[in-house]
């Protein structure tokens, strides 16, 4: 996801390619859609007789329909591709005002040095932006540590039935502690536990964020 | 060389272009379900129907939308009332009043800002139970006003504002409320709005607080109700789709109405270092 962001801002971030703005619109756009809905969205287009297996049927790609939300492995894959559609513009965004601030010059210093695009984007692109890539990586680690709408109503009947996904697959620590307060026997005791081990975990990202964001000053 | 050049540049739209489709494609498709019925809905159906008007029938008279969008508006118009009221006076007197522990318990703060909301959950819970608070918009409002991040935020924009300003006014006889509310708000009014669009969107697609607190269909929110309507025995795709639209829509108008703004509060101020 961040990876594909990145390579996204830095074509937008080219002078050269026209109609930069609709682009960067259309990729935003997912940024501000809320939770619940994109979740019912892709929870509709990812079941049996869905949208997405008749595409992938029609061009041949695959023989039989997938069994998306019922199979653990592809309930995952239905969540990641989700979260993907929905954050991949939030970071561009990111990217992008910090893309403007580097110098036009370095880039045509490079050029001149005979690197081509794809030797520009690893060796001056990614190193100048890398406190950048750390810190929204270290945000969408703890975003998705807390994960809860998508998993909660990606699932058949999530809000009710004892399990998330097929086979627990998409129980989340998240939605663990909630089924703990409010599904289960309420056990707030255990789930305060349970959500400690989160701030814990939470915690120790947000240090090692600060250490490295200390270093660059 | 030149053509080489012409092929990239051709690869690099093409990819944008399939971007742009998958980015822009669930919109589409949103629209379309409004207007299909629940059986064309799930089997992909992508052109236009004609159950449109059927849809919202259904939406407005059965599951009470009236209602619903009128907590929702509630909810997030009081919330994002409060948190402006609220957090900004206090990321105001974080910037302008020193004292010695000022960075101590401001640093405190912002160090809850860290802690997930899963883990206050519990507490919160109690607490708006002792209070009782269950099942009211208040305990959802009460809890949501005093915003660590808009706090974080808003002192960030703070600190280009001059002090010399309040001084100046301070000699002039001006009370610190005054100050406050006729010089220090028009002038940090772009910081505003970033915050208000910022709070507008966390409110309006909350779910999880929501979800805990009003058990009770009377007070549900267009997000519960969203949810709710999908996990059905039999879901009725199209009025679903429906009310995901009117539940998307006012987000549109904002990102759409406020762009500038809209970028900068969703970035926050990560960037301004």
């Amino acid at each position: 996801m961040l990876f594909l962001a990145l390579i996204l801002a830095t074509i937008l971030n080219d002078k050269t390619i026209k109609y930069r703005g609709i682009f960067r619109t259309a990729f935003f756009l997912p940024a501000v859609t809320s939770l619940i809905a994109y979740t019912i969205l892709f929870k509709m287009m990812f079941s049996l007789d869905g949208f997405i297996n008749g595409v992938l049927l029609n061009v041949h790609i695959i023989k039989s329909p997938i069994p998306w939300l019922l199979d653990p492995f592809w309930a995952k894959v239905t969540l990641i591709t989700g979260l993907t559609w929905r954050w991949t513009g939030y970071n561009m965004i990111f990217y992008l005002s910090a893309l403007q601030n580097i110098p036009e010059e370095i880039y045509e210093a490079a050029k001149i040095d005979g690197a081509n695009k794809v030797k520009q984007f690893f060796y001056i692109t990614i190193p100048l932006l890398k406190p950048l890539i750390l810190f929204t990586a270290i945000m969408s680690t703890i975003g998705t540590l807390q994960l809860f709408d998508e998993p909660m109503n990606l699932s058949q009947g999530g809000v009710t039935s004892a399990t998330i996904g097929p086979g627990n697959s998409l129980l989340t620590l998240s939605v663990y502690v909630y089924n703990l307060c409010f599904k289960y026997m309420p056990n707030f005791g255990y789930a305060a536990t349970v959500s400690y081990a989160i701030v814990l975990i939470v915690a120790l990202l947000s240090i090692i964020q600060f250490k490295l964001m200390g270093d660059k000053k | 060389m030149k053509k080489n050049y012409s092929i990239n540049r051709i690869l690099v739209y093409v990819f944008l272009v399939f971007t742009f489709i998958v980015s822009v494609f669930p919109f589409y498709w949103m629209v379309a379900g409004m207007t299909n019925s629940a059986v064309d809905v799930i089997k992909g159906k992508m052109t236009f129907g004609n159950q449109m008007l059927s849809n919202i029938t259904t939406l407005f008279t059965t599951y009470n939308m009236v209602r619903i969008l009128f907590n929702s508006l509630k909810v997030t118009g009081f919330t994002v009332l409060g948190i402006l009221i609220v957090s900004s006076m206090a990321a105001y007197g974080f910037q302008i009043y020193s004292s010695p522990a000022r960075e101590k318990v401001y640093g405190l703060i912002i160090l809850f800002m860290m802690v997930p909301f899963i883990a206050l959950m519990i507490p919160l819970f109690r607490l708006i139970v002792k209070m009782h608070l269950l099942n009211t918009h208040s305990g959802l409002v009460l809890t949501s006003i005093a915003s660590v991040f808009i706090i974080f935020f808003l002192r960030q924009s703070f600190k280009a504002f001059p002090y010399e300003i309040i001084q100046a006014a301070r000699v002039d006889g001006a009370g610190e409320f005054r100050i406050f509310f006729s010089i220090f708000i028009p002038s940090m009014k772009s910081s505003y709005a970033a915050a208000a669009i910022y709070s507008f969107m966390a409110s309006w697609n909350a779910y999880l607080w929501p979800l805990i607190i009003l058990q009770t269909d009377k007070q549900k929110t267009v997000t519960l109700m969203i949810s709710s309507m999908s996990s059905a025995y039999f879901p009725e795709w199209g009025v679903i789709m429906t009310a995901i639209v009117i539940a998307t829509l006012p987000i549109i108008i904002v990102f759409f109405g406020f762009q500038k703004y809209f970028v900068q509060g969703m970035l926050g101020s990560s960037l301004k270092q």
